[in-house]
């Protein structure tokens, strides 16, 4: 059986499994689930068959000027992915903003691969090249499993991007008055079953912010950070955030800083 | 670099006002600049415009208090909820209390004013995403109190008796326009803003006030 194959097979019974434990537990937290779950796959979580994609899409020649992201700079020098993950967002000199992994991954493919990143920006999570970013950011997540978060605050734009992220956390608006503090402002809390991390501190931040990019169990997909906070937005009943837009790259200043300390399991797996 | 440049243009904004300072700009400045980075991050998506990233008195002021991690002032708080009760429109014929069973049937619905929403589609209250309510239903949230027995508790045995009154015209209230009481109360304010309509509002009132409601058994 080739490793694909087995790992749908695998997804498909485990995704069973999990049907079948959500009915006859239903008492149990979520997080109970999720973690009998992730001991079912073992070492197997499908997050793997991007990783692997990522690695590919990372050193294969593409776009106008045939070359690789092998020279991309994601904080830590030309070509280091280990440890750049739990560094990010972070202040980068030569575009003279703070970036978040993503942002930077579209400077990269922009100047060292000719691609268009506005174009990029704007297509549909899942599709063409984000598709292949989807791959990237589940393989550069993955080089940093097991890492602490440690987001560098040294620089007044990365402060400054905290305390801007802060505001947008509570900024409450919408038909609904929500924000993404109503419901990631306290401890245990639970939307219908479930769990809420409380990302404003230790140990909610970290099991939070550092478990995306994830494989969701319930759509089969691999998701970005940047698509776990435009489907936060969606549900807030706010208008649409820019792919890699700064009130997005601030978020991830403001919930990296909380994090810090924790662990990154990402890509994780998640419901 | 053409695409770069109009893809950046918000970021750029942004960097300039980052690269002229090396300390921290002031709470004045970072709450700008928060409005500004919002204003330029989003755009209209299907039914969600960027006009609901408009705050009235209450959103502005709840925000910034919490930002602030303090309480908001009392005397802005009594203000916020004045305006707010003002704002609730009663019953248009007198009658409080529609149909529980559609009742739970809006609470169970989470749907509606997402962008991925059809406009014009109807709107449920997603009461269980923060309530427990019926005790059979196991899959409620936690982030509001729980509304089991909501009607019991408060002694409304005959929601048509004058006696119920306080309570009936509360619990519309709440459901309208919660900030009427609660000036940074984490609910949506379901009629004044259009989620949940009259009837609607009359059907939840059923689901927590009706003695034959599961709720008050």
């Amino acid at each position: 059986m080739t490793k694909h194959s087995r790992w749908a097979l695998m997804t498909v019974a485990a995704g069973a499994t999990l049907l079948i434990a959500s009915h006859t537990l239903a008492q149990k937290t979520t997080a109970d689930g999720i973690a009998e779950y992730r001991a079912l796959l073992a070492d197997g979580n499908p997050a793997e068959l991007f990783e692997a994609k990522g690695e590919d899409v990372w050193k294969k020649q593409r776009g106008p000027k045939n070359a690789s992201l092998m020279q991309c700079d994601l904080g830590k020098g030309p070509g280091v992915v280990k440890g750049a993950f739990v560094e990010l967002p972070r202040y980068f000199a030569d575009t003279q903003r703070v970036q978040d992994l993503e942002s930077r991954l579209l400077t990269c493919m922009e100047t060292l691969q000719g691609l268009n990143a506005a174009e990029i920006a704007g297509t549909p999570f899942g599709r063409g090249e984000q598709a292949n970013l989807e791959g990237l950011v589940a393989w550069i997540s993955s080089e940093s499993r097991g890492l602490k978060f440690n987001l560098p605050q040294g620089h007044a734009a990365e402060k400054t991007m905290f305390e801007v992220g802060k505001r947008l956390f509570f900024t409450r608006g919408g038909t609904h008055d929500f924000a993404c503090a109503s419901c990631h402002n306290e401890d245990g809390k639970r939307i219908r079953l479930q769990d809420l991390p409380n990302l404003t501190k230790q140990p909610g931040a970290g099991n939070g912010f550092g478990a995306w990019p994830a494989y969701r169990v319930s759509s089969g997909e691999l998701w970005s950070m940047q698509r776990r906070i435009n489907d936060c937005y969606r549900q807030q009943r706010f208008p649409y955030p820019g792919y890699g837009s700064e009130a997005t790259i601030a978020l991830g200043v403001y919930m990296g800083v909380n994090s810090k300390g924790g662990e990154s399991i990402a890509p994780a797996l998640k419901r | 670099m053409n695409s770069n440049i109009k893809f950046l243009l918000p970021a750029i904004t942004l960097a300039s006002v980052l690269a002229a300072c090396t300390t921290l700009p002031s709470g004045a400045e970072l709450d700008k600049l928060a409005t500004d980075t919002l204003k330029a991050s989003f755009r209209d998506q299907g039914q969600a415009k960027v006009d609901r990233l408009v705050q009235d008195d209450a959103n502005r002021e709840c925000s910034a208090a919490d930002v602030a991690g303090k309480p908001i002032d009392p005397k802005v708080a009594e203000a916020i909820e004045a305006a707010n009760l003002k704002m609730v429109k009663w019953p248009t014929d007198g009658q409080f209390l529609g149909d529980w069973k559609e009742g739970e049937k809006i609470a169970q619905n989470g749907r509606g004013k997402t962008w991925s929403d059809a406009a014009g589609s109807e709107n449920g209250g997603n009461c269980y995403n923060c309530h427990q309510i019926d005790k059979k239903e196991i899959s409620f949230g936690t982030l509001g109190p729980s509304l089991y027995n909501y009607g019991k508790l408060r002694g409304v045995a005959n929601p048509a008796d004058p006696a119920a009154k306080p309570i009936v015209d509360y619990t519309w209230g709440k459901l309208w326009n919660a900030k009427a009481y609660n000036a940074c109360s984490n609910m949506p304010r379901m009629g004044h803003a259009g989620v949940l309509n009259e009837q609607q509002v009359k059907h939840l009132m059923a689901l927590l006030l009706d003695p034959k409601s599961p709720v008050n058994q």
